[in-house]
C-alpha cells in the first residue's frame, strides 16, 4: 500500500504537487493520467524515492519512502538511462550487479518473448527495441511495486502491442502493484483496473475503471475531461 | 491492440457476453477448458483481475466450472447450455423490440416485417 499524506512539492517557485492525499491499494494495475506538466512524473519519482516531498509524507506499507525503500520499487523513467556502448546482454548483467532482486533469467525470458536480439549493442537498437529492453529491465526485478513513466510513448502500434503483451505476461498482480503514466490512455484502458486523475499538482480522483463505465457510462478520457471541468 | 469495448458497460460483463456467445455458436464446446486467466488477459488485452471477475461471474451463472488445480471448463450440463441459448435469444428479441418501438413501429409492424423478410430470404436462397 502506498500512501500520500498532505504531500506538496515545490521546485524553487514552481509547485509540482500540492496537498496530495491518496492511498493506492495493492495488487492492481493503475493508470496515472493527466495533461503535460500536471505532476505525473513527480508523483512517480516520489514513490521511487528519487524526489522528496517539501511537505507531508509518502509511505510504502507505512514505512516512509527513502532511498532505502527503493529496493521495493522498480522505476522505468521516461528517459533512456543505460550505457549505449553495452550490448543488451551486458546491460542485463550490469542491472543484475546493481539490484539484488534482479532476476536475470526472467530478463532474458522477457527479451525472447519480445524478440530482442541480446547480442546487439544498445546504441544500434531501433527505438522500439530500446523500449522493449527498458520494459525487460524493469519487469525483471522481483519487487512489489513497478512504476512505468510513459512506457508506450513514441512507439509504433506493433511495438506497443508487444509491450502490453509482455506486461500482461510477466507481472504478477497477486504480489505486485503496477502504476503506468500514459498519454495514450484510450489504448490501454482495458488493461487498467483503477485510474488516478491528476491536474496542476492536485490528485482529483482515484476510481475503479469498471465503476466509471457502469456508473457514468464513460471511457477514461471522457471521465478525465469531466474531472478537469469540475475542477476548473 | 486488444479489442474494442463498449464504453458504457463494464468490461467483465462484455467478456461474459462474448464467451457465452462463443459457447452458443459452438466455438467453445461443452466440457472444453477455457484459457487460464493470464492467457485470456493476454489474448484480449484486458486486466487479469477483470478476467478473474469474468470467470467468477460465468461460474455464478453455472456456465463454467472451476476444477481445483486444473482450470476453468465450459459446463457439460446440456440443459444449462440450452437455457443459455434461450436467454440469449430472449435478449436479442428484447433489444430488437426496444429499438423498433423507439422508431415507432407497432408489434404488428414488427411481426409483418419479420415474416416478409424471412419469406424473401427463403425465396432468394431457393
Amino acid at each position: 500500500m502506498i500512501t500520500f499524506e498532505n504531500v506538496s512539492k515545490r521546485y524553487l517557485t514552481k509547485r509540482a504537487l500540492s496537498d496530495v492525499n491518496v492511498t493506492i491499494p495493492e495488487g492492481k494495475l493503475i493508470g496515472l493520467v493527466g495533461s503535460n506538466g500536471s505532476g505525473k512524473s513527480t508523483f512517480m519519482k516520489m514513490i521511487a524515492g528519487l524526489v522528496g516531498p517539501t511537505e507531508g509524507n509518502v509511505t510504502i506499507d507505512e514505512v516512509p519512502v527513502t532511498r532505502r525503500t527503493a529496493d521495493k520499487v522498480a522505476y522505468l523513467s521516461e528517459l533512456d538511462e543505460y550505457y549505449s556502448f553495452y550490448s543488451v546482454k551486458e546491460t542485463i548483467s550490469f542491472f543484475a550487479s546493481q539490484f539484488a532482486d534482479f532476476n536475470t533469467e526472467k530478463a532474458f525470458e522477457i527479451l525472447d518473448f519480445m524478440e530482442v536480439d541480446r547480442e546487439q549493442k544498445v546504441k544500434h537498437l531501433s527505438k522500439g527495441n530500446r523500449g522493449r529492453v527498458k520494459i525487460a529491465l524493469t519487469l525483471a526485478r522481483d519487487v512489489p511495486i513497478i512504476l512505468m513513466d510513459e512506457p508506450l510513448s513514441g512507439l509504433d502500434p506493433m511495438v506497443r502491442d508487444s509491450i502490453v503483451k509482455g506486461l500482461l505476461s510477466f507481472i504478477d498482480l497477486e504480489k505486485q502493484t503496477v502504476i503506468i503514466t500514459t498519454h495514450e490512455v484510450a489504448e490501454i484502458e482495458p488493461l487498467l483496473e483503477m485510474v488516478i486523475a491528476i491536474r496542476n499538482g492536485k490528485v482529483l480522483a482515484l476510481e475503479d475503471v469498471e465503476t466509471i463505465r457502469e456508473r457514468d457510462g464513460m471511457r477514461i478520457v471522457d471521465w478525465l475531461k469531466k474531472q478537469y471541468q469540475a475542477e476548473a | 491492440m486488444g479489442e474494442e469495448f463498449n464504453p458504457s458497460k463494464p468490461i467483465y460483463l462484455q467478456l461474459v457476453d462474448r464467451i457465452s456467445w462463443e459457447i452458443i455458436k459452438g466455438e467453445r464446446k461443452a466440457g472444453e477448458k477455457l484459457p487460464s486467466v493470464r492467457e485470456m488477459a493476454i489474448q484480449s488485452g484486458v486486466n487479469p483481475n477483470t478476467v478473474s471477475r469474468t470467470y467468477n461471474e460465468l461460474e455464478r451463472m453455472e456456465i463454467v466450472e472451476t476444477k481445483r488445480g486444473q482450470g476453468t471448463f465450459v459446463t457439460e450440463e446440456k440443459e444449462r447450455l440450452s437455457e443459455l441459448r434461450e436467454e440469449l435469444k430472449l435478449n436479442h428479441i428484447q433489444n430488437f423490440i426496444e429499438e423498433m418501438k423507439q422508431m415507432g413501429f407497432s408489434s404488428e409492424d414488427m411481426i409483418d416485417g419479420i415474416r416478409t423478410y424471412v419469406t424473401n430470404e427463403k425465396e432468394n436462397n431457393a
